[in-house]
């Protein structure tokens, strides 16, 4: 869908998406709309577009989602349980009968958007602005033009929810192409704590376009475990954005397993606003087909004493790409941060490809910051070694291969989680196999 | 029927002849040592029979109970009860022993029409074998040889060996970096899998593992040639001459 397409569509179905008619947020559209027609849609010439071609999106023509007929529950595909609270929108819209959240002790609010739009929703009007990702990111203007529904969540001061949160996006689209763009924000003041759980699945035979913003802020203190399994169907595009702002002392953990999709960007920006935030964001990416997926982190340590973590491990088979981009600042004033990040990549086919680099920008003189990153294949030792012991060529290469993403896989510090990714990411190891044996 | 029968053997590694014509056949039962010169060939001849990608036969033939040996994959070769302890273990970072023992020994006891082992079967037969071989189980916990001693990674070998139960060992070197008393514990552990259905290949290069484990033969590899067979006694003439001898008569 070209520029001037998304221009022309925006006076009709603004009106009709989350939040009506109130003015700021009409404004707040507005301006997303005249910087999207700025930007337009990324190109490679831009430096952090270099690996990733969304050029295939300008040829399609998407339907808004937001406007469209509710989807029949037949037609969704298995949505995975995690327990806890539990949100699902199809295609952006929330779909209460298939929702969980119910009993919520006082201090919290998790909900969804157009219904804290509709009800009580001005706190939105200070916080979804503030929180946004970098100005020049046109697919985050073009969402906030078009954003649709999404997930609020709000912790008041020191409340700690036990329960996970689990956000489901499911994207479907039967008979022509969709694109939604959903807009989610998550508060934890002072003290709070909580485990949000991201799903995003999806089927089609025609393609649908994901570009969802999300928006993290953590209060002092406040600690945030973020897990998010991307199983997006083999037609769509996911654009992911998540804008990460924490205070002193918050921490963040982040994991995110790829396992779907055709062309995916999952972009982090985390700005360390505060005294001694320790983040820490991981992921294991496995594609096989003609897949891309593109992981593309930036950290901003702006205070003294923070710490972040960056560990990408990528198993990339046929003629799969894979990217990652990690970007780490270090402010003039942030001394002593302590960051790290390291990606491993996999190839298991000569048609596979891996790209990236690491990028350090540090302007204090008080730090410890490294880097690194290996791109490699099986190592035939120790296949022949577990093969000379009896255990056949697939199984010892699904072997080698739950290793080496298991590095990744074991920060993930809740235990519940941990195994189910594993499960997940064996299953998907072991579709991968196939065909690649030698 | 031969457990071994080796052929005329010729093999080679990138393009070069490695192993020129070697012919060598183990009785079940029998224990035979290899000794010979570094580069003479005794790992490659090892690699050949556990069927490791790259090294080529290029004439001759290997017959195990009676079958085309070389026809098969490395797994179906342990599965039919042949074990190469190697000369240097591989560390597989990421990979707990006890995962991979598991795993091993299930594969070897599927393949021979078993049940596979319940965790907790397994556990009591693995802390007994370890046992036996003076092995910490703290070790098991560690990924497989990575960061162990190379005494460590011997002994790992050969508690795979006792779990695995294959009829055909061939054991490169596995005393090689381990102290007087492992040697002695590593020594009687393999002498345990000593049978009348079993057979060994002990390469070495020392006679004193042969004190514990007593070959029925012995030969000289040297450039890729059986140069000289005989009984026990030719490991002490070796141990008193060295090979100089044999490297003349191979050029
Ligand atoms: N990839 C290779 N390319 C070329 N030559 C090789 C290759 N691998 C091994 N060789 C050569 O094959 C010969 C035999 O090596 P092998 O490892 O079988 O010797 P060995 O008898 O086991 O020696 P050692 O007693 O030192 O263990 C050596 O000369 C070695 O350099
Ligand atoms: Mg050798």
């Amino acid at each position: 869908m070209t520029v001037p397409a998304f221009i022309e569509r925006f006076d009709a179905v603004t009106p009709r998406l989350a939040g009506g008619g109130a003015d700021w947020l009409r404004r707040m559209r507005e301006d997303g709309l005249s910087r999207f027609t700025r930007l337009g849609l990324p190109s490679r010439k831009a430096e952090a577009w270099k690996y990733t071609d969304l050029s295939a999106l300008g040829g399609i023509d998407f339907a808004l989602a937001a406007i469209e007929p509710d989807v029949a529950p037949h037609h969704l595909p298995e949505i995975p349980e995690f327990g806890g609270l539990r949100l699902v929108f199809v295609n952006d819209r929330f779909r209460p009968e298939l929702s969980e959240v119910e009993r919520l002790p006082p201090g919290v609010v998790v909900a969804d958007l157009a219904g804290v739009l509709a009800g009580e929703g001005d706190f939105l009007a200070d916080w979804l602005p503030r929180l946004a990702p970098p100005e020049s990111h046109a697919l985050a203007a073009l969402n906030t033009a078009f954003l649709g529904d999404g997930l609020v969540v709000r912790l008041s001061r020191g409340v700690r929810l036990d329960r996970p949160i689990h956000l489901v996006s499911v994207g479907t689209a039967r008979e022509r192409p969709l694109a939604f763009h959903p807009r989610h924000l998550v508060l934890l003041e002072d003290g709070a704590a909580a485990t949000l759980v991201e799903t995003h699945v999806g089927q089609g035979d025609v393609s649908y376009f994901s570009n969802g913003v999300l928006e993290i802020g953590l209060g002092a203190g406040a600690e945030l475990r973020h897990y998010k399994i991307q199983d997006e169907a083999p037609t769509a595009f996911h654009v992911a954005t998540t804008a990460l702002r924490m205070d002193d002392h918050a921490r963040y953990e982040g994991f995110i397993l790829h396992l779907g999709g055709r062309t995916v960007r999952n972009e982090v920006h985390a700005v360390i606003a505060g005294r001694g935030g320790e983040m820490a964001l991981n992921g294991v990416t496995l594609a096989d087909a003609e897949r891309h997926v593109d992981n593309t982190v930036c950290v901003e340590h702006l205070a003294p004493g923070g710490r972040s973590r960056l560990l990408f491990k990528t198993v990339l088979g046929e003629r799969a790409r894979g990217v990652f981009q990690g970007r780490v600042l270090v402010d003039r004033a942030a001394q002593k941060t302590d960051a790290y990040q390291l990606s491993g990549a996999l190839l298991l086919s000569p048609g596979a490809e891996m790209d990236g680099k690491p990028e350090l920008e540090i302007y204090a003189d008080d730090v410890k910051c490294g880097h690194g990153a290996a791109v490699g294949e099986l190592d035939d030792q120790a296949l022949f070694y577990l093969r000379s012991r009896g255990i056949d060529e697939r199984a010892a290469r699904r072997v080698l291969m739950e290793a080496f993403i298991g590095e990744a896989l074991e920060r993930v510090s809740l235990e519940s989680v941990r195994e189910r990714l594993a499960i997940m990411a064996g299953r998907r190891l072991e579709s991968m196999g196939e065909g690649e044996e030698r | 029927m031969a457990l071994l029968k080796i052929e005329n053997l010729h093999a080679t590694v990138d393009g070069q002849e490695i192993l020129k014509g070697i012919d060598l056949v183990i009785e079940p039962g029998e224990v035979h040592a290899i000794m010979g010169p570094n580069g003479s060939g005794k790992s490659t001849l090892s690699y050949v029979l556990a069927g490791r990608d790259g090294y080529e036969v290029t004439g001759g033939q290997v017959l195990y109970d009676g079958q085309d040996l070389l026809a098969l994959k490395p797994e179906e070769r342990a599965r039919a009860g042949i074990f190469l302890a190697f000369q240097y273990p591989v560390e597989i970072p990421g990979v707990t022993t006890m995962t991979f023992l598991r795993t091993a020994l299930n594969a070897v006891r599927k393949g021979s029409g078993l049940d596979e082992l319940d965790a907790m079967q397994f556990l009591k037969l693995v802390r007994a074998k370890a046992r036996a071989l003076g092995i910490d189980e703290e070790m098991l916990k560690r990924a497989v040889n990575t960061g162990f001693s190379g005494g460590e990674k011997k002994r790992g070998e050969v508690l795979q060996m006792a779990l695995l139960e294959p009829r055909l060992m061939v054991l490169d070197e596995t005393d090689s970096g381990l102290d007087i008393d492992a040697l002695k514990v590593v020594a009687g552990g393999v002498e345990a899998l000593r049978s009348p259905e079993r057979g060994m290949l002990v390469i070495t290069h020392y006679q004193r593992i042969l004190q514990y484990l007593v070959p029925d033969h012995v030969h000289v590899l040297s450039g890729g040639r059986i140069v000289r067979s005989g009984g026990r006694e030719l490991a002490d003439e070796l141990e008193r001459t060295g090979y100089a001898a044999f490297r003349e008569q191979a050029a």
